[in-house]
């Protein structure tokens, strides 16, 4: 299958693309075009390739083992994924594959969520109505990611998205996503500073070593 | 009946002969066909005086032209033409009369003649645009929707001119040419309306207009539901040609434009379920007679007076196309036609037309014009009709490939054919149309049932009658602009012949087609479909799927089950097509056979084997770890753990 085979780059990225309406996404499927654009990364749409969510596992993992790097592209459901991104995950990183003695099949590949909220940046802290950063929301990732050894990013988050493009926020947003791909995959970014930061976003200009 | 034989070799011989070379040559059929008049007319002389006669039968092609053109349009969009049909078409009549009236009077000729003169050549050619627009697809564009316009007012406009030509009979004409008047009333042979007073005639024209149009209304479906129940594909084709010649006669008797009848009929059946079938029954005949008709024009030439002056008579035909290319122009502009379209409709439209020889010869007769005039203006016309197709390949090579380069055209405006064809609407078919329509996508649906499409068309399914697998009623209903066929039809062989043949000629639709079991999908599948769906597969699943959740199975795992069993059908169907294909004899192919009886075995070990198989296959995403996989971690880390570059706490409780 020849969406399946691995970019020729120091890191080769997997774009997840989760959304069920794409017809009325103004971010997310934005992102996933402008991804699908980038030499060196394979962007999957979920729901477009299995829109009855009969995940094929056997594909699923051929297609990670070929990846360095993976990342959720989604808008924030419920503080967390659309549905078919957790289904995904629970029929694809399996014991012997993902997790368990023998799954060491993810083992150094950096994951992070790039994902669109609609709340305002400010709902999202503790005195925020969201009461937890947009980072601890996302807990469960992070440790599912710690759990099959892989190197967890911080999200890249736009805020308030349902009026990113009336406030003329997405280009440059859409920009910032492309660099932070770019820089990724040409192993230009500083992963260690990346991780400590709350979110991927605002620090791109100190963490992108060339850029 | 020798003769006729000859004559009919002759004609025949030339078209065949002319006509591929012309469009090989990129000319168009249209000047293929003059040629071919050409050539056997005034160059070799094989025929002579009978070409007036043919060409009253040949006229039957404009009008059954007018016929699909009125098909082709319905009421509403008519409607939506007024503008441009009034406007456009009301000017360039009006203009062109008033600019070839004074030229004509400049030139020193008395007004009523110069004026006549222009009533007779301010018309087009509605065959030579129209036929040369559907060739080149230009019908749709806005500059064809123009010229179309003003056509359509033209022809209409025939009427109102022979009733005013006789007002501009000269006094001297008419006592000269008393033994050519008893020639004329020979020629005007049946008529109801001779010698009735004003108002009489009045009712009775309308009373003819009344009777296409109610008649067309009411009349026809319940008639043509009734032949087409006969299932005589012969007698559908013999009733449309009744209905057309039927028309055109009634016009005739009442001293109406026939192509004008016939157009009307066409636009009350434009909304006809039978209009497909309609269309595609008259069109070969339309082509033929069309055909005869230029080769007549051709034929008719007069050589002899292009010898004696043809500087005076090229300077007139030049001079004519320039004065209504003008004329076209400005209006062009002054209607904020498209760029692009302007030319078009400017270029196009700069002949005179066949309506021309009508009134020429009309006018002799009512003494207007002195024969010697008569006979130079009809060769004006005959050449200028010569020109058309010379000016539609200046249209062609100089201002498209401009125009593209300056700006992209704009797209044509959206063809309000189907991009979904579907053939065949039983219960089947139905379905997939129902869910189409309801998503918004326009189809165009076929069916043989004439009961059926009726209840389809009740039901407000927009629906034609037809055998969707004849080539030409594919082709007018759309397939060159359709992106999918659909072949739900019931009689499996042709449903095969028809996916074959639809492969063949139109290679970028997508073929869904509707098969009765795995057989007949492999027929198919090896006809060029691009997809084939069992009938009953789904159904038959969901039932079993029921049938297990009635005895109790777990709805989620019955899902799964289904979804196993779905899978494993799909394997074994793709793996046994290759065996099938080798030899699609059943009985003979003993590998397929084999491999039959093991696909079918094998399902079943793996439903009896406590359903292992199947449920490994599904469930094993949600399979737990195994029961002792914590404390085995808690133990000693993995060896490669340590190795990996980060180091993770992958303690879970």
């Amino acid at each position: 299958m020849p969406d399946d085979q691995p970019p020729p780059y120091p890191r080769r990225i997997l774009v997840l693309f989760a959304h069920p309406t794409q017809e009325r996404s103004e971010v997310i499927a934005p992102m996933a075009r402008a991804a699908a654009n980038l030499p060196g990364v394979t962007v999957v749409d979920l729901y477009g390739r299995y829109p009855g969510f009969a995940i094929d596992v056997d594909r699923e993992q051929a297609h990670l083992r070929t990846h360095d790097a993976v990342v959720f592209l989604h808008p924030l459901y419920w503080y967390s994924t659309p549905s078919i991104l957790k289904e995904w995950q629970d029929l694809v990183l399996e014991h012997g594959f993902a997790y368990g003695s023998s799954g060491t099949a993810l083992h150094g590949k950096v994951f992070f969520s790039a994902l669109s909220a609609g709340g305002p940046e400010a709902a999202y802290c503790a005195a925020g109505y969201n009461h937890f950063t947009i980072r601890e929301l996302l807990q469960p990732l992070e440790q599912t990611a710690s759990l099959c050894g892989m190197f967890y990013l911080p999200p890249f988050a736009l805020f308030g998205a349902r009026t990113a493009v009336e406030d003329g926020r997405l280009e440059g947003h859409l920009q910032a996503w492309v660099r932070l791909l770019t820089a990724l995959r040409d192993d230009r970014l500083d992963l260690e500073a990346a991780q400590r930061l709350p979110v991927l976003n605002g620090a791109l200009d100190t963490v992108d070593r060339e850029g | 009946m020798g003769g006729v034989l000859v004559q009919a070799f002759i004609y025949l011989c030339a078209a065949v002969v002319a006509v591929p070379i012309a469009k090989r040559l990129g000319l168009g059929s249209v000047l293929g066909y003059l040629i071919a008049g050409i050539v056997i007319g005034p160059v070799l002389g094989v025929v002579g005086a009978e070409t007036a006669e043919i060409q009253h039968f040949a006229e039957l092609g404009v009008v059954m032209m007018l016929f699909l053109v009125g098909l082709e349009l319905e009421p509403r969009l008519l409607w939506d033409m007024r503008a441009r049909l009034l406007g456009l078409g009301g000017l360039q009549v009006g203009l062109t009369v008033l600019v070839i009236a004074a030229a004509g009077f400049v030139l020193g000729v008395s007004w009523s003649i110069a004026l006549a003169a222009g009533l007779i050549l301010s018309l087009s050619s509605t065959a030579i645009v129209l036929q040369t627009l559907s060739e080149k697809g230009l019908v749709k564009t806005s500059g064809g929707q123009s010229s179309f316009a003003v056509l359509l007012f033209q022809d209409i406009a025939v009427i109102p001119m022979l009733a005013l030509l006789p007002l501009l009979a000269i006094p001297e004409l008419t006592g000269l040419a008393d033994h050519g008047a008893s020639n004329a009333t020979e020629h005007h042979h049946l008529s109801l309306v001779d010698g009735l007073s004003g108002w009489t005639y009045a009712l009775v024209v309308l009373g003819a207009v009344a009777m296409v149009v109610l008649g067309g209304h009411f009349l026809s479906r319940p008639l043509f539901r009734f032949i087409a129940a006969s299932g005589l594909r012969e007698i559908f084709t013999a009733a449309a040609l009744l209905l057309v010649i039927g028309i055109a006669l009634l016009m005739t008797l009442v001293d109406l434009s026939p192509a004008l009848g016939t157009f009307l009929a066409g636009v009350v059946l434009a909304n006809s379920e039978f209009r497909h079938e309609l269309e595609s029954d008259i069109e070969p005949f339309k082509g033929l007679l069309l055909g005869l008709f230029f080769i007549t024009v051709g034929a008719g030439i007069d050589f002899a007076i292009l010898m004696q002056s043809p500087g005076t008579l090229l300077g007139l035909t030049v001079g004519l196309i320039a004065a209504k290319a003008l004329i076209l122009f400005a209006l062009a502009r002054l209607f904020r036609l498209e760029r692009g379209g302007d030319w078009l409709f400017t270029l196009g439209l700069a002949q005179a037309g066949e309506f021309g020889f009508v009134l020429l010869a009309f006018s002799v007769q009512a003494h207007v014009l002195p024969v010697d005039l008569a006979k130079t203006l009809s060769l004006v016309v005959a050449l200028s009709m010569l020109l058309t197709p010379a000016l539609f390949i200046l249209y062609e090579r100089w201002i498209l490939p401009g125009l593209e380069r300056t700006a992209k055209l704009p797209p044509d405006t959206i063809d309000e054919q189907g991009t979904v064809v579907i053939a065949g609407v039983g219960r089947f078919g139905q379905i997939v149309n129902r869910l189409l329509v309801a998503s918004g996508v326009r189809t165009v649906v076929l069916d043989h049932a004439a009961a059926q499409i009726d209840i389809l068309r009740k039901l407000g399914i927009k629906s034609w009658f037809g055998d969707a697998t004849r080539p030409d009623l594919l082709h007018a209903a759309g397939m060159d602009a359709a992106a999918v066929l659909v072949v739900a039809i019931d009689d499996r062989e042709r449903a095969v012949d028809l996916v074959a043949y639809a492969r063949r000629r139109y290679p970028k639709v997508k073929i869904l087609a509707r098969a009765f079991d795995v057989n007949h999908l492999y027929l198919l599948k090896k006809a060029g479909a691009d997809v084939a769906i069992r009938e009953l597969f789904d159904a038959s699943l969901n039932l079993g799927a029921e049938a297990l959740r009635t005895l109790g199975v777990h709805p989620f795992k019955v899902e799964k089950m289904t979804r196993a069993f779905r899978l494993h059908d799909a394997q074994g169907l793709d793996e046994m097509y290759e065996l099938w294909d080798l030899d699609p004899d059943l009985s003979r192919n003993r590998a397929l056979l084999a491999r039959v009886r093991e696909h079918g075995g094998s399902l079943q070990e793996a439903m009896a084997a406590e359903r292992m198989d199947l449920h490994d296959r599904t469930e094993r995403g949600w399979t737990p770890p195994p029961k002792d996989y914590t404390s085995a971690l808690q133990g000693e880390a993995p060896a490669d753990e340590a190795s990996s570059q980060t180091r993770h706490d992958i303690r879970h409780d």
